[in-house]
């Protein structure tokens, strides 16, 4: 559980505390309590030297509240255009949704392992996603979307609880029409949903993939994923190629304080993005 | 000994060694060797740490007490960052690390051993805390070499004792009329030169010192065919054959239930393990909001915040956090840092309130397993 980590160029390796000063460019109210927030660097040597690849994450530093740990939802290629989409939970998430246009935060990042789309050429992707785990996906979307034709057929499967906590639903028809098959479920849905009802593992039934081809990328909450293993078992998927972006509660993102322990790994450094094949262990032991 | 306290503060050197304080043997600020527990030993078991005097004992012939190392190069709290607020921008005050170096008489191969696992920590990922490494760059160790084991110490199970053949500066061996002195590092040698009333010894003193180590090492490596005397402590050993596998094939064992009912989550064995290694930041403001001071604490694994997450938390129970806690120790942290994070200090043991024993926990286990 000790892959190579690669320090990004926008932090130092011997002072991993030191921050750098966003200004929010931009907010976007996504559903009731989640928004998205454009950053720009104050500094523009910084920004010129931020890159990360999708599935990584900034932690998110407001002084006198605290930090949080924000996966990067915007498009890779695009680093300068930075966007994290946030719901408003904690104290630090909670704080951060009182904030304006202009307002400074401080960052440091980006940290963790990234979905390793780039292996993916010629392969067919199912993403399969629930509710907020869509965000830390998005960057994905977009590198298949800018480079679409290295990729086989494509499957996004979504789902939310109900037809207003779906996100980025302005981009849904630009996804389809790059190709993209786009299935969008919600748990419960209301007088105007006109769509699937049901939860995202139920989704697989309707695709026609070719195990030895078909690399999973699932992100949301833990059962849901549990369930869409099972559904990517069942269609004899390796686990070897189903990706998981785990959640744990990380403090540092350095592997220095020890809260986000998942047997082996932390998931801050080793992750969040790992196969199966390396959570199979753990992923069923209760409380672990 | 007086000697070498007054050259390392003649070098600069904040020196720290053992000392009798509320009934246990502690680090604190040495200024005499008065200060020293000179003929006091301490007896060791679950859940009890007594001292005694006994007439023929030394300067150092305690074992370990509830301080290790880890308080000075990761200390139970401290600032890693000041801000202040100028002008609608945080501006960051540069870290200071202007306090004088260490010199810490006392730690043992176990010590030892644990500073080099928390150097894997913090200094040896892809990432290094700059408090750290200033304070371990600093840091002057004078080791002792153990000539008696506390029934809790199972440094020999755990290959980290008791002898300490690397990882110091000097290396104490209390002989019953003097001290020999090994030389471990260039300016530990330096030190020792300038040690007032300090000559070489013959070469039969070299050899008293190592006899005395390989002694204790054989009556350690004893204990798994000799039984405690009546009415004494057991004598500790882990047996460490495929114990990264033994525990993580048994993640719903009972036995973590039973160990549950009685540990009290209190998070002690953390405090005193030289090796553990959690901690939390906070943030400490004053009234304006505009003087903000980022700092770390230790935390614990038996704490719920611990694996707090905003849909909820993930280890709920005491079993959960007890297994957590061994199963890294002893297995996980192999595949973290290439070593067990146990040094069989044996420190858990002692300072646990009801005595709950790591060894007899994973003997339970490996008798149980399926």
């Amino acid at each position: 559980m000790k892959p190579n980590i690669q320090v990004a160029a926008t932090v130092d390796a011997a002072n991993p505390w030191a921050t750098h000063a966003v200004r929010i460019r931009a907010i976007e109210q996504e559903v009731s309590d989640v928004a998205s927030y454009e950053l720009e660097f104050e500094d523009s040597a910084v920004a010129e030297r931020f890159h990360f690849v999708p599935g990584q994450f900034n932690m998110l530093y407001l002084p006198g509240i605290g930090e949080s740990a924000i996966s990067i939802s915007s498009d890779p290629d695009v680093p300068q255009r930075l966007l994290h989409t946030v719901r408003a939970v904690g104290s630090v998430t909670r704080a951060l949704a009182r904030k304006q246009i202009g307002d400074q935060l401080l960052l440091r990042g980006p940290f963790g392992s990234a979905w390793p789309v780039d292996l993916f050429r010629g392969q067919d992707i199912v993403i399969a996603a629930g509710g907020l785990g869509l965000a830390p996906v998005r960057p994905v979307i977009h590198y298949i979307m800018n480079r679409r034709g290295e990729f086989g057929k494509v499957w996004l499967l979504y789902g939310a609880r109900s037809p207003d906590d779906l996100l980025y639903t302005s981009q849904y028809d630009c996804w389809r029409e790059t190709d993209i098959e786009t299935h969008i479920t919600v748990d419960l849905g209301d007088n105007q949903w006109k769509g699937n009802i049901g939860v995202v593992p139920s989704l697989f039934e309707r695709l026609q993939l070719d195990a030895s081809l078909t690399r999973v990328l699932t992100c949301g909450p833990e059962i849901m994923m549990r369930f869409v293993i099972a559904e990517c078992l069942a269609q004899k998927i390796d686990p070897k190629h189903i990706f998981v972006s785990m959640e744990r509660n990380m403090n540092c993102a350095l592997g220095f304080c020890g809260h986000c322990q998942l047997g082996p790994a932390f998931v801050c450094k080793d992750g969040p993005v790992f196969t199966y094949e390396q959570m199979e262990p753990y992923l069923n032991v209760e409380d672990f | 000994m007086q000697g070498l306290i007054d050259a390392l503060k003649e070098d600069g050197y904040r020196v720290i060694g053992p000392q009798v304080a509320d009934g246990a043997v502690v680090y604190d600020e040495l200024e005499s060797l008065e200060q020293l527990p000179l003929g006091v030993i301490d007896e060791q078991d679950g859940g009890v740490y007594r001292l005694a005097r006994r007439q023929d004992a030394g300067y150092f012939d305690h074992v370990v007490g509830p301080h290790s190392l880890k308080r000075y190069l990761f200390p139970p709290q401290e600032t890693l960052q000041q801000l202040q607020l100028k002008d609608g921008g945080w501006r960051v005050e540069p870290q200071q690390f202007d306090e004088p170096p260490l010199a810490v008489i006392g730690p043992r191969s176990c010590d030892l051993h644990a500073m080099a696992i928390q150097d894997r920590v913090f200094l040896e990922g892809p990432y290094v805390d700059p408090g750290y490494r200033a304070r371990r760059e600093g840091l002057f160790v004078v080791s002792v070499q153990c000539r008696r084991a506390a029934a809790t110490c199972f440094c020999h199970s755990m290959k980290t004792g008791p002898r300490a053949d690397h990882g110091f500066d000097l290396a104490l061996s209390e002989l019953d009329d003097c001290f020999a002195i090994e030389v471990g590092s260039e300016r530990g040698g330096r030190i020792l030169a300038a040690v007032d009333g300090w000559k070489p010894g013959a070469p039969t003193i070299v050899d008293r010192a190592n006899d005395q180590s390989s002694q204790l090492e054989r009556s350690m490596e004893q204990r798994s065919t000799t039984e405690a005397a009546p009415g004494a402590p057991k004598l500790r050993q882990l047996d460490t054959q495929d114990l990264r596998d033994l525990l993580l094939n048994n993640l719903d064992h009972p036995r973590w239930e039973q160990v549950a009912d009685r540990c009290l989550a209190c998070a002690n064995c953390t405090m005193v393990c030289p090796t553990c290694f959690c901690s939390s930041v906070s943030e400490v403001s004053d009234l304006t909001n505009e003087h903000v001071r980022r700092e770390r604490t230790w935390t614990s694994c038996f704490t719920a915040e611990h694996s707090f997450l905003t849909s909820g938390v993930v280890r709920n129970s005491t079993a959960a956090r007890y297994r957590q806690w061994l199963t890294h120790k002893l297995s996980t942290w192999i595949d973290q840092f290439d070593s067990s994070g146990c040094v069989g200090c044996g420190r858990c043991i002692t300072w646990c309130p009801v005595g709950i024993d790591l060894t007899e926990e994973v003997a339970a286990i490996r008798e149980t397993t399926k």
